[in-house]
C-alpha cells in the first residue's frame, strides 16, 4: 500500500483550482485560432480575436478567464494500491478548494442550499466530487469548474431505442438550438449515451474533459462526433449568438452499456474555455 | 466601424437613437447587479422603498465579479446571463432604467417595457471577463454587502465596449444575426 500525506492532496487540488480558471488549454486555444481563421462572420471574428486576447491576458497576469470560476468538479481516480495519510480524502479535496478559491481571488458561487436561503457558503465548498477506484497505486485528481451560464442549459431525455441515432441528433441540436447565445459560444458539447439517467450525465459531463482535439476511439462515435459538430455548425448561432458558423468547438461523446428497453442521453455544454487541469500524485 | 461614446446618464432620446449593432465604448458610473440583488431592489419597490440609487438614465451590468487582486480595483468581470434578470427587469425600465448590459435573449415582457420607455440592452462579451475587467478603473459596493459577489456595485468604467443587441423599436441583433448564418430549416 502507497501512502500519500494528506497535505499533498490539499496542495494538488488549491494550485488545480487556479490553474483550471487562468490558463486556457492548448487544445481550445489551438480551436480558436482556427475557427478565427475560418469565421465569415466580421463581428464574430471579432468577438473570437477578444476571448483569445482574453485568454493571453489571464495566463500572463495569472487571474481566472471568467468571473464565473463555477462550482468545483473534481473527478477523483484512486488507486487501489493507495492510502491517503493522515485525515480523510474528501476533506483534504474541500479544503484544496477553499484554499484555491481563496488564494486565487476566484468568485465563490456556491450557495448552501438551492431552495429557501441560498446562503452563499462563502468558500466556495463543498465541491462536487466523483469518485472512481482503478487499478495502481496512483491518485488522479481533475478539477473542473463549471460555470452556470452554460451548465443551466444542459439537459438530459430518456430516449426510445427506437428513436436511435436521428433521435440522439434531433435532441442534441434541440438543447444547443435553444441554449443560443446564453452559454458564451462558441461551446464545447458534451454528450453522455447509455447507461441510466445518471451515468448518462456524468458521461457527459467527463465527455468535457476529454481533450477536444481527440476523437472517441471507436470509429463509429467519432464519426458521430464529427457529424453532430457540422450540424451545429449549421444553427447560425455564432460567436456569442450574434450570428456566423462557430457555434462549436467540439462535441465529445462518451457511451455506456444500457439496459434493452433504455437510451439515456445527456447534453452538457461549456463555455469556450472549458475549464480543466489534472494532476497525478 | 465607428464606435460610440456613451456618457451616462444615458436620456430617452439618445437611448432611442441607438440601433441594433452599434458598438458602444461608456464612460463614467453604471451600476452592477445580478440575481439576488435585483430580487432585493423590486421588493424595496414593491413595500414602496426607494432603491439604493436613482435608477432614472442609469446603465446597470449584470455581473458578479470576482474578488480584487492586491492592487487592482476588480477581479474578473464578464457579463451574465441576462434571462435571469427577466422578472425584475421590466419594473426597474418603467422606473428609469435605461440600459442593461449582459449576456443572453430577453423576454418579451423586457422588451415590450424597452420600447415602452425607451431602453436599451447591450452585450458585453461572455468569457472575456478578464478583459472587460481592465475597462473598470473603480469599484465600491453601494448596498447589500452581505450577497457577497451579489451585492449591488457602482463601477467607473473607461471605454467599456458593448453591442446594442436589442434596441427600443425591439430589433434584436440574436435574430438578425442567427437567421443569416443559419443553413437548417427546421430540426
Amino acid at each position: 500500500m502507497r501512502e500519500i500525506p494528506v497535505n499533498q492532496v490539499i496542495d494538488l487540488v488549491e494550485r488545480l483550482c487556479i490553474e483550471a480558471n487562468s490558463l486556457l488549454g492548448r487544445d481550445i486555444a489551438a480551436s480558436l485560432e482556427e475557427a478565427l481563421a475560418h469565421e465569415e462572420s466580421p463581428l464574430g471574428r471579432d468577438i473570437l480575436q477578444q476571448l483569445l486576447d482574453n485568454a493571453a491576458l489571464a495566463r500572463q497576469t495569472g487571474g481566472p478567464m471568467c468571473q464565473d470560476t463555477g462550482v468545483a468538479v473534481v473527478f477523483v481516480e484512486i488507486g487501489e494500491e493507495v492510502h491517503v495519510a493522515g485525515g480523510s480524502l474528501e476533506n483534504a479535496i474541500n479544503e484544496g478548494v477553499r484554499r484555491g478559491y481563496l488564494n486565487g481571488y476566484l468568485r465563490k458561487s456556491v450557495v448552501s442550499d438551492p431552495l429557501f436561503k441560498r446562503k452563499n457558503t462563502g468558500d466556495n465548498t463543498p465541491a462536487v466530487i466523483h469518485y472512481r477506484l482503478v487499478a495502481g497505486d496512483k491518485l488522479r485528481i481533475t478539477v473542473a469548474p463549471k460555470g452556470a451560464g452554460s451548465e443551466n442549459m444542459s439537459g438530459l431525455k430518456m430516449l426510445k431505442p427506437s428513436d436511435g441515432v436521428e433521435g440522439l441528433k434531433r435532441f442534441v441540436l434541440e438543447i444547443v438550438d435553444s441554449a443560443g447565445s446564453n452559454p458564451c459560444p462558441p461551446i464545447v458539447v458534451g454528450v453522455g449515451v447509455g447507461g441510466t439517467m445518471e451515468k448518462a450525465a456524468l458521461l457527459a459531463k467527463e465527455a468535457l474533459v476529454r481533450p477536444i482535439n481527440q476523437r472517441h476511439p471507436d470509429a463509429a462515435v467519432a464519426q458521430l462526433e464529427q457529424e453532430l459538430l457540422e450540424l451545429i455548425n449549421q444553427l447560425g448561432i455564432g460567436p456569442q449568438g450574434l450570428g456566423g458558423r462557430f457555434t462549436a468547438l467540439a462535441v465529445n461523446i462518451e457511451i455506456f452499456p444500457t439496459h434493452i428497453a433504455c437510451l439515456p442521453v445527456a447534453v452538457n455544454i461549456n463555455c469556450h474555455c472549458t475549464r480543466h487541469a489534472e494532476g497525478i500524485l | 466601424m465607428e464606435k460610440i461614446r456613451l456618457k451616462p446618464p444615458l436620456d430617452e432620446k439618445m437611448a432611442r437613437s441607438l440601433k441594433v449593432g452599434d458598438q458602444v465604448l461608456i464612460s463614467g458610473s453604471i451600476y452592477a447587479a445580478r440575481d439576488a440583488a435585483h430580487k432585493l431592489m423590486v421588493e424595496a419597490l414593491e413595500r414602496g422603498e426607494s432603491l439604493p440609487f436613482d435608477p432614472m438614465d442609469q446603465i446597470i451590468y449584470y455581473v458578479g465579479p470576482c474578488p480584487a487582486r492586491p492592487g487592482e480595483p476588480i477581479g474578473a468581470a464578464g457579463p451574465t446571463t441576462s434571462g435571469r434578470m427577466d422578472a425584475y427587469a421590466p419594473l426597474l425600465i418603467s422606473k428609469g432604467m435605461r440600459g442593461m448590459i449582459g449576456k443572453g435573449l430577453r423576454s418579451s415582457a423586457v422588451i415590450e417595457a424597452m420600447q415602452k420607455y425607451g431602453g436599451v440592452y447591450f452585450a458585453a462579451i461572455g468569457g472575456a471577463g478578464a478583459l472587460l475587467a481592465r475597462r473598470i478603473k473603480r469599484a465600491e459596493v453601494i448596498a447589500y454587502p452581505e450577497l457577497g459577489p451579489e451585492a449591488l456595485y457602482r463601477f467607473e468604467v473607461e471605454d467599456f465596449p458593448a453591442i446594442v443587441v436589442i434596441d427600443a423599436a425591439g430589433n434584436n441583433l440574436y435574430k438578425i444575426g442567427q437567421e443569416q448564418y443559419r443553413r437548417v430549416d427546421r430540426l
